[in-house]
């Protein structure tokens, strides 16, 4: 989890990751901010994204996005 | 039959719902399956083939897809380890091989349909200034109506299925509803199968507030199309047409007035669309959200047309996103052109295509490929300059949430509209610039008071009437910004007050609509593309 919120702090580090349940629905995290975001998580937790994983649940919240990123470790 | 026909509003939707109503559950899908395909057989008789085939083939590879990860999962159990990861490489691989095949068969046949005779042109017109001896006849070929949206609508609900996101109707009935409900079979909205399943197979029965609700909406989408949209297309078609004619002030103008009627038509259309869903208590996705009120180009089309946008997101955005060579250029870019080069290249590789395809998509002309490409140079602008603005705002104490800054930013994005919309609505490439140049050539702005405009087939008393539906339809418009709805808002009113609303509604489509002596129905824009 550390290692996600360090990267998500280097792509846009006024939002609060910790709280916020919203990144997506609330364009907190545009469109380039995710692919930017995919990029990362793929390198640092060696991991494939596909475009199916391109939804918004995915994306919402820190804990959303380290769901998936477990979630696609054990896959 | 268009939506905005008597005949349709008073005739088949009310029959429809009738019979609907009248039917057993378990025979209602019918009913609506049964009038939708009437619909599509008056509107383009015996080509209806091509919707017949399309329901067929996503059905089948939907069950194709299905079957598909029951054996994999099968296969999965019995073996361990490292042999996993080959056995559901090795099915991923033929899944993938199954919707490039109902890809690529739905997009062959769109684009031989819809694309043939340009690429012909084009292609004959190259070889004959290279003075080569090849040419291409043009063919003779008739598109069936709402091609463009059922096809982007099958093929999501293919990519759906593929993804794991949705699972593959088993009932053909379901599939063949989907894909034809007659509301939205001519223009869209594009929905994707969980946008509506839920509601399109429910079989409701008729509800009254559903069908006030629902009429209400077709009452107010008429307002828009006939009194307004109508009623400008004359005087658009008047200048589009003779542009050579007409001074710059006069071009600009039009160029507005073609604005404000594609979206009164459009948008009008869709709460016709939307309505009579609602009349069945069945959603559609909505396509509009005060565009008018974006404050840069990308925001617009968030609000514009939402279900393209979010099609050409889903579809080509992300998996071009998301491809080899894209994740490539950002691991690449990251370790040697830093952050912002990285961003700037990713942004244009998954931009290029969306913007090529929404150009194409509009039609096989120059002008739309020229529409696409100018959102795209626009949107990869702004993500460009960004940076620089951010400071440039810091430096002048600006605060970007200000009221004078958003109506600053909110007329920019205007004028970014109506110069797209000019080179949309010209006939060709060519007259689109010439149009364009025009504004700053030749700007004679007394045209627009010695009698030019009047001459355009549009009298004072016209233009009264749109300026004051579009006041009407803004004063809406920014009621819903602040997350009102408007309707709801009517309904807890007295019943008086509501039915005197509503009264003046009618009153107002039955008297100033365009239509009698003097008038002529307008095709519906969208239903052409």
């Amino acid at each position: 989890m550390d290692t996600l919120m360090n990267i998500l702090r280097e792509i846009d580090d006024s939002i609060d990751y910790e709280k916020e349940q919203a990144l997506i629905d609330d364009r907190l995290l545009d469109s380039f901010g995710v692919i930017t975001l995919v990029a990362e998580l793929e390198d640092a937790f060696d991991i494939v994204i596909e475009a199916s994983e391109m939804v918004p649940a995915n994306f919402n919240s820190a804990q959303a996005i380290y769901n998936m990123v477990c979630r696609l470790q054990e896959n | 039959m268009a939506y905005d026909s008597w005949l349709y509003g008073f005739v088949f939707l009310p029959v429809c719902l009738a019979v609907y109503q009248l039917a057993p559950k378990g025979w209602r899908r019918r009913v609506l399956l049964a009038f939708s395909y009437v619909f599509f057989y008056l509107l383009s008789g015996t080509l209806l083939v091509y919707l017949l085939g399309t329901t067929l083939l996503i059905h089948c590879i939907g069950v194709w897809l299905t079957w598909l990860k029951s054996e994999e999962k099968a296969a999965l159990t019995d073996v361990r380890g490292s042999e996993k990861k080959a056995v559901k490489s090795a099915y991923q691989k033929q899944s993938r091989r199954v919707l490039a095949l109902g890809v690529v068969i739905l997009l062959g046949v769109l684009a031989y349909l819809k694309y043939y005779n340009f690429f012909a042109q084009n292609v004959t017109g190259a070889m004959e200034t290279l003075n080569l001896p090849f040419s291409l006849e043009a063919k003779s070929l008739i598109m069936p109506i709402g091609i463009s949206f059922y096809t982007l609508q099958a093929i999501s609900y293919m990519a759906d299925v593929y993804w794991g996101k949705i699972k593959a109707e088993t009932n053909l009935e379901k599939t063949a509803l989907f894909l034809a409900f007659f509301p939205q079979i001519m223009e869209g909205p594009i929905a994707r199968y969980s946008d509506t399943a839920d509601t399109l197979f429910a079989e409701k029965s008729l509800e009254i507030q559903n069908l006030q609700n629902g009429y209400l909406r077709i009452i107010w989408g008429l307002f828009k199309k006939r009194v307004i949209a109508d009623r400008l297309a004359v005087a658009v078609a008047a200048v589009f047409d003779n542009y050579t004619s007409y001074s710059g002030a006069i071009v600009a103008v039009s160029a507005v007035a073609y604005t404000v009627q594609l979206y009164m038509e459009f948008s009008g259309c869709m709460d016709i669309i939307i309505g009579s869903g609602e009349t069945f208590g069945i959603r559609l996705p909505e396509n509009f959200r005060q565009p008018f009120c974006a404050r840069n180009a990308a925001e617009f089309w968030r609000r514009w047309h939402i279900t393209l946008g979010v099609w050409f997101k889903t579809y080509i955005f992300y998996p071009v996103s998301m491809s080899g060579p894209v994740k490539k250029w950002n691991q690449y870019g990251r370790k040697h052109a830093g952050k912002y080069l990285t961003m700037l290249g990713t942004s244009a590789m998954a931009l290029l295509p969306v913007w090529l395809c929404n150009g194409l998509w509009h039609g096989s002309r120059w002008s739309y490929i020229f529409y696409g490409i100018y959102y795209f140079t626009l949107i990869l602008l702004g993500i460009a300059v960004q940076p620089l603005r951010d400071k440039a705002l810091a430096v002048c104490h600006i605060n970007e949430d200000s009221a004078v800054w958003r109506r600053i930013q909110i007329t920019k994005t205007w004028v970014i509209i109506f110069v797209g919309e000019l080179f949309f609505r010209a006939n060709g490439f060519r007259a689109g610039l010439h149009m364009f140049r025009s504004i700053f050539q030749d700007f004679d702005i007394r045209q627009l008071w010695d009698g030019t405009v009047q001459g355009l087939g549009i009298e004072n008393s016209d233009i009264a009437v749109v300026v004051a539906g579009c006041l009407a339809v803004a004063l809406i418009g920014m009621i819903k910004e602040r997350g009102i709805c408007v309707r709801e808002r009517l309904s807890e009113c007295r019943v008086p007050v509501r039915w005197c609303a509503y009264y003046a509604l009618l009153v107002a489509v039955v008297i100033f609509a365009a239509y009698g002596d003097g008038y002529q129905a307008v095709d519906l824009i969208y239903a052409g593309f």
